[in-house]
C-alpha cells in the first residue's frame, strides 16, 4: 500500500494525526503534517483511508492501485 | 437491515458522498442512488469562502473523487416528498425513487434576512455558484457589508481584504466576532480584522436595507447608515427538511431527530447524517447538531454502518466535534463542546506568534478548547476529550 501526501496542500489541521497516529505526526514547527511511513503494511489500510477522508485540504490519497474497492 | 437491495442517499454533499463510500465499504452491493439539488457532483465547500473567493483555487479542484462509488447520480433535482408507507421519494421533477434504505443528508441552506431586501447586490454564500457570484460582484472600489461575524462572515471579510477590496464592514449584534467562541477568541479575531483594515460594527444590527432595485446602504438600529454596494448575509443556516413534512419523521428545531445510532427516531430503515441531523449527545441534555465539515463525513460513515447493521449491532455515534476557521493565515480550531462550557480559561496567550489557547469546562469537567495557531495543542484536547468518559447529562 502506498500513501500519497502532498505537503504543499497540507494546512496543519492535524486530523490525520488523530485518525492515523501510526502514519502521521505534525512536523517540528507544527505548520504541516509529516508522513511517517509512505508504504505501510496492509494492517494500516483503515488508518490510511481514514486519514485521506479526514483531510480538509485533500492532501492525502491512497495510490490509485491501492484504493479500497467501493 | 442487511437485506436492503436499494439504498437512496438524499443529498450529494460531503455527507452524502461519505455515506455512499461507507455503504460500499460495508459490503452493500445493491442499487445505490444519490439525489443532489445542485448540478455538480460532490465538492468541498470550505474553500468557497477562502481560496475560491480569492481566486487562488479553481472551483474544479474542489471536486471530490466521486467515481469511487458505483451509484446512479440524480443531480440538479431534489427530493420533494417522502412517502414512508410506499418507501418512495418523490422528486421535484415528478420522478419517483423507491428505496429499502434511506440516508437523509440534504444539508442546510443560508438563512435569509427576515425582512425585505433589494433584489440586486444582496448575497448569501453556500454553493460554488454563490462564491463565484460574490467574486464577480466585487472589485477594489466596491463597498461591502458583511452581515454576521460568525466563521463564514469573518472568513469572507478576510478574503475580501486579501482581494484588495478597500471598504469591508463586518457587522454583528454580538459584542465581538465569532460569538460562539467567547470573548477571548473574539477579541483576538476582532484585533486581526481591525489590523487588516476591516471596519467592525459590533453590538448593533440592521434595521432596514436601503435601495429599491440595488442595495445602496444599510440603516442600522443605532440610527447610523453604512453605504454598501454589496451585502453578504452570513447569519447561519436553516435545514433542508421541508420535503419531510407529512412523512411522520420527528424534527428537532427543523433538523431530522435521530437516536444515538444516527437512525431517524421511529424509522428503522432511515438514517440521517451531517448538518441536517440532530442527535442526543451523552454530555448534553438536548439533541444537538453540528454544522461543520468533519462531522458531515464522520456522521455519514456511522449512519451508513448502522443502516446496514441489525438493530442489536448498531454503534452509538459519540464524536468529539471539531472545526476550524482560517483568517489572514491564522488557524482557529475548536474541539469538543466549547459552547456548552460554563467557564473559560486562557492557558496560553502569545500575541507575538499569535498563539492562543482557551479551555472550556463545566463544573470542572473539560468540555472543549479553542486554539489559534496551535494545532498540536488542539490534537491533545481532541484526544483527551475522546478518552474521557462522558457522564450522563
Amino acid at each position: 500500500m502506498r500513501i500519497e501526501f502532498d505537503a504543499a496542500l497540507c494546512d496543519a489541521h492535524g486530523q490525520c494525526v488523530i485518525v492515523a497516529p501510526e502514519l502521521f505526526d505534525l512536523g517540528d514547527d507544527d505548520d504541516a503534517a509529516t508522513l511517517l511511513d509512505p508504504q505501510p503494511g496492509e494492517r494500516l489500510r483503515g488508518q490510511a483511508q481514514a486519514a485521506a477522508d479526514a483531510c480538509p485540504a485533500a492532501a492525502i490519497a491512497l495510490a490509485a492501485a491501492d484504493k479500497l474497492p467501493r | 437491515m442487511t437485506q436492503a437491495r436499494r439504498i437512496v442517499i438524499a443529498g450529494a454533499g460531503l455527507a452524502g458522498l461519505r455515506a455512499g463510500e461507507a455503504l460500499r465499504d460495508g459490503g452493500f452491493d445493491g442499487e445505490l442512488t444519490v439525489i443532489g439539488d445542485e448540478p455538480h457532483p460532490p465538492y468541498n465547500r470550505p474553500p468557497l469562502s477562502k481560496q475560491v473567493l480569492t481566486g487562488t483555487m479553481d472551483p474544479d479542484r474542489c471536486r471530490f473523487p466521486a467515481d469511487r462509488i458505483q451509484a446512479t447520480w440524480l443531480l440538479g433535482t431534489r427530493a420533494a416528498a417522502l412517502d414512508r408507507a410506499r418507501r418512495t421519494i418523490l422528486l421535484h421533477d415528478g420522478r419517483q425513487v423507491p428505496y429499502d434504505g434511506l440516508v437523509i443528508a440534504t444539508g442546510r441552506r443560508a438563512r435569509p434576512w427576515p425582512g425585505r431586501v433589494p433584489p440586486l447586490g444582496v448575497h448569501t454564500l453556500r454553493t460554488v455558484a454563490d462564491s463565484l457570484a460574490l467574486r464577480r460582484a466585487v472589485d477594489p472600489a466596491t463597498r461591502v457589508a458583511v452581515l454576521g461575524a460568525g466563521f463564514l462572515g469573518c472568513e469572507v471579510a478576510a478574503s475580501l481584504r486579501t482581494l484588495g477590496v478597500a471598504t469591508v464592514t463586518l457587522i454583528d449584534i454580538a459584542p465581538h466576532p465569532m460569538p460562539g467562541l467567547g470573548p477571548e477568541i473574539g477579541a483576538r479575531v476582532a484585533a486581526m480584522h481591525a489590523e487588516h483594515g476591516v471596519r467592525l460594527r459590533l453590538g448593533t444590527t440592521v434595521a432596514r436595507f436601503e435601495g429599491r432595485r440595488r442595495v445602496t446602504a444599510l440603516h442600522m438600529a443605532d440610527g447610523t447608515r453604512i453605504p454598501a454596494d454589496v451585502v453578504l448575509i452570513a447569519l447561519g443556516s436553516v435545514p433542508n427538511t421541508e420535503w419531510l413534512a407529512g412523512s411522520g419523521l420527528a424534527l428537532h428545531r427543523g433538523s431530522v431527530l435521530c437516536d444515538t445510532h444516527c437512525m431517524a427516531v421511529g424509522a428503522d430503515r432511515i438514517a440521517a447524517a451531517g448538518d441536517v441531523a440532530a442527535w442526543p449527545h451523552p454530555r448534553l441534555s438536548e439533541p444537538f447538531q453540528v454544522e461543520h465539515w468533519t462531522n458531515a463525513g464522520d456522521m455519514a460513515k456511522a449512519a451508513a454502518a448502522n443502516l446496514l447493521a441489525a438493530p442489536a449491532h448498531r454503534t452509538p455515534y459519540t464524536p468529539v466535534p471539531t472545526f476550524w476557521s482560517d483568517q489572514y493565515g491564522a488557524k482557529i480550531q475548536s474541539a469538543g463542546l466549547f459552547g456548552h462550557a460554563t467557564r473559560r480559561t486562557v492557558v496560553e496567550d502569545d500575541p507575538g506568534s499569535g498563539r492562543l489557547v482557551v479551555e472550556g469546562d463545566r463544573d470542572g469537567e473539560l468540555m472543549g478548547a479553542v486554539t489559534v495557531n496551535r494545532p498540536r495543542a488542539l490534537i491533545g484536547y481532541q484526544r483527551a476529550l475522546a478518552a474521557s468518559p462522558a457522564p450522563a447529562a
